[in-house]
């Protein structure tokens, strides 16, 4: 049995032991309630997609008429519709799906890139994922290109009840910088179903991703994403989270291994937990490397029933190593839930500097008061607040990203109200 | 002008006011006219604080007894947002730090919809009131004293109230800051109301010093929470400096 056989047989093996693990958190769910996704044409343009489609991918900052974009990527259920690299960046920039680039690359991908920032056992849901039949994208930037506009990728479910299964890998080989923005919706009709998404990112030397994700689910939709990265030295991973819509369960924890010397990861979160939902989302990061850095804020909002979870984890493993988390909360309703779970520990590693700043509390009503006595009515002023609280500053983050992000809030906002 | 000043801005009668219980303010009566700027004076914790809040609308100063009118309408049963519209405008003392809210949308939301010119206004505004650095920080986070007066005077000059209260402007201000807050002061209430006379004002000062750059018409001396006398409030001031506040509510000059 060739190498290449041989890694395929384990992932199997592993991820067959873990069928039936639960996740360390979040509520458990039973996978054979959901269907398998069937198959959907590809296009040749987005343009000829349904107006229906194209609007909500629009909510999460997939722009169909790809204006300003380096790339695009779509995917529906379980197959990619539609990629393409803009033209100037052709030499510098590939887009294409996992399963292509396992079948273009196969010895790169096992011995390198595929399950191995997530373990195929880590629980049910990559089990899943690596079992049965799923896409993803795969992103390749060049040594030393700069790719200066976003790259956009969609992952779309049209169909009820179904498990959408995906594994995107995006590497950044030494040198190379982008911003992929990827937006996670349903079509309007899809009350219910699952996402379980396995993402693996690498980072090379020097290199700087900035990942942007945008969530959009609905209230009977069960998400869970699975998220792993490596920077190696001086490289410099930044990731934007932003979930505004209600969904039934939501759990991640992403996390990211800074390798390499100096290398450094930054996570911003805005979580907006709205009626019944659930929302247990955080981050990790493990500093191994002499001058690591890493800063981690996350801002959450819960309205009506919602259960919102914030975990941060910081692990020092290097003496020189400094790291900050900082999770704030706003709590709306007596029947809401929030927690605040700073996680720090300094592993074999005195000189690890680590801290957090964690709180929950209410909207001061002395600044609800001090917009008012500019005349703007109560309601509006409470909207005002709540706006600027999850309107984290992102420093770096492209200017389309950025209106994305101030589109979603502004909707919320309004929506709110 | 006069004839068109039959009604007073502002008229407070009788008015008493219990903050947790507490009585501070223990029948006040204030009548300011339009185009009038009154100084109020007095020692700490005896009301001063109180009565500007009171007109402002904010919860917790609960009237017992008494009413303010202001244009002919009682404001009891308005809220802070709906007195703001009608024309009150506050300069807070210690203006609270929003997180997330920049000091340009203040400016924004108090100038009001329609009125036209927004960007010429900002730009007059950051220019007299230095706020460069300042327009586009969360408002008040980590702002000094002069730079939250600054703010505070620019929010006013947007919102361009017929009535302003100012709550201490002098303190913890340092004596450049002081001069460009009463320029900005002295412009907002030199400034002319279409067929009115110029707009109101009613000054908070512990110490005085704000006299030295805005003209005061009548001063008042809020005392164990009754307005003890009335006069021209530079000789409050001085007789105050020479005598204390207890001294002044019992002596000559006092009209009251």
């Amino acid at each position: 049995m060739s190498a290449i056989e041989e890694r395929k047989a384990e992932i199997a093996r592993l991820a067959q032991a873990a069928v039936a693990k639960p996740a360390t958190f979040g509520p458990d769910l039973d996978l054979t309630q959901f269907n398998a996704a069937e198959d959907v044409k590809s296009v040749e343009s987005l343009e000829s997609l349904d107006k229906q489609v194209k609007e909500t991918a629009l909510d999460i900052g997939f722009d169909t008429t790809e204006k300003g974009r380096s790339g695009s990527y779509f995917q529906m259920d379980r197959s990619p519709i539609y990629r393409k690299v803009e033209e100037m960046f052709d030499n510098k920039l590939e887009i294409m799906s996992t399963e292509e680039a396992l079948v273009m690359y196969p010895e790169l991908m096992y011995e390198k890139y595929y399950w191995r920032n997530v373990a195929p056992d880590k629980d049910k849901y990559t089990a899943q994922v690596a079992l049965g039949h799923t896409e993803g994208y795969f992103i390749r930037v060049k040594a030393g290109q700069k790719i200066d506009k976003p790259i956009q990728a969609c992952l779309f479910v049209s169909e009820n009840n179904i498990s959408q299964n995906v594994h995107s890998v995006i590497i950044l080989e030494e040198g190379a910088e982008a911003s992929v923005l990827t937006g996670c919706t349903i079509h309007p009709k899809v009350r219910n179903g699952l996402h379980a998404g396995i993402s693996e990112f690498y980072v090379g030397k020097g290199a700087k991703l900035t990942f942007t994700m945008i969530h959009n689910w609905s209230e009977d939709f069960h998400v869970r994403p699975r998220t792993g990265v490596t920077v190696e030295e001086d490289g410099v991973y930044v990731s934007n989270y932003v979930m505004l819509k209600p969904v039934r369960s939501l759990q991640t924890f992403p996390s990211a291994r800074l390798v390499g010397d100096r290398s450094r990861a930054v996570f911003n979160s805005i979580v907006y937990g709205l009626n019944d939902s659930y929302v247990d989302i955080g981050s990790e990061a493990i500093l191994e490397g002499t001058g690591t850095r890493s800063e981690a804020t996350a801002r959450t909002v819960s309205r009506d029933r919602s259960t919102v979870y914030s975990r941060g984890r910081l692990i020092g493993k290097n003496n020189d190593c400094k790291a900050h988390l900082d999770c704030r909360g706003i709590v709306f309703s007596e029947e809401s839930t929030q927690w605040a779970i700073p996680d720090l520990a300094s592993v074999g590693a005195p000189g690890a500097e680590l801290s957090h700043e964690a709180a929950i509390s209410p909207i001061a009503a002395e600044e609800v008061f001090y917009l008012m006595s500019r005349g703007v009515p109560k309601t509006e002023a409470i909207s005002m607040i709540t706006r600027g609280f999850l309107n984290v500053d992102i420093p770096g983050l492209p200017p389309a990203l950025r209106r994305q992000i101030d589109r979603a809030l502004e909707q919320t906002a309004k929506d709110a109200m | 002008m006069a004839s068109q000043s039959q009604q007073p801005l502002l008229v407070i009668e009788d008015l008493y006011v219990s903050v947790d219980d507490r009585e501070i303010l223990s029948g006040v009566n204030l009548t300011i006219a339009e185009g009038e700027t009154h100084v109020l004076l007095g020692p700490n914790g005896h009301g001063k604080t109180t009565l500007l809040n009171t007109i402002v609308g904010l919860p917790g100063y609960r009237v017992t007894q008494g009413h303010i009118m202001f244009k002919g309408t009682d404001l009891a049963e308005l809220e802070i947002d709906e007195r703001a519209r009608m024309g009150i405008g506050i300069a807070f003392q210690r203006p609270p730090a929003v997180r997330g809210v920049k000091l340009r949308q203040l400016i924004e939301v108090a100038t009001g919809e329609g009125t036209g010119g927004h960007d010429e206004l900002l730009a007059d505004l950051v220019g007299q009131l230095g706020l460069s650095k300042l327009i586009d920080r969360d408002v008040n986070m980590g702002f000094s004293g002069g730079e939250a007066k600054r703010s505070e005077m620019a929010q006013l000059l947007a919102q361009m109230p017929d009535l302003t209260l100012f709550d201490e402007p002098e303190s913890g201000v340092d004596l450049d800051n002081i001069a460009v807050v009463g320029k900005a002061m002295n412009r907002l209430l030199k400034s002319v109301r279409a067929g009115h006379a110029t707009r109101s004002g009613l000054i908070v000062t512990h110490t005085g010093h704000i006299l030295d750059y805005v003209n005061g018409d009548i001063g008042h001396v809020l005392y164990n929470g009754r307005l003890a006398c009335k006069g021209n409030p530079r000789d409050l001031i001085k007789e105050i400096s020479k005598h204390g506040y207890e001294k002044c509510v019992e002596c000559a000059i006092c009209q009251r």
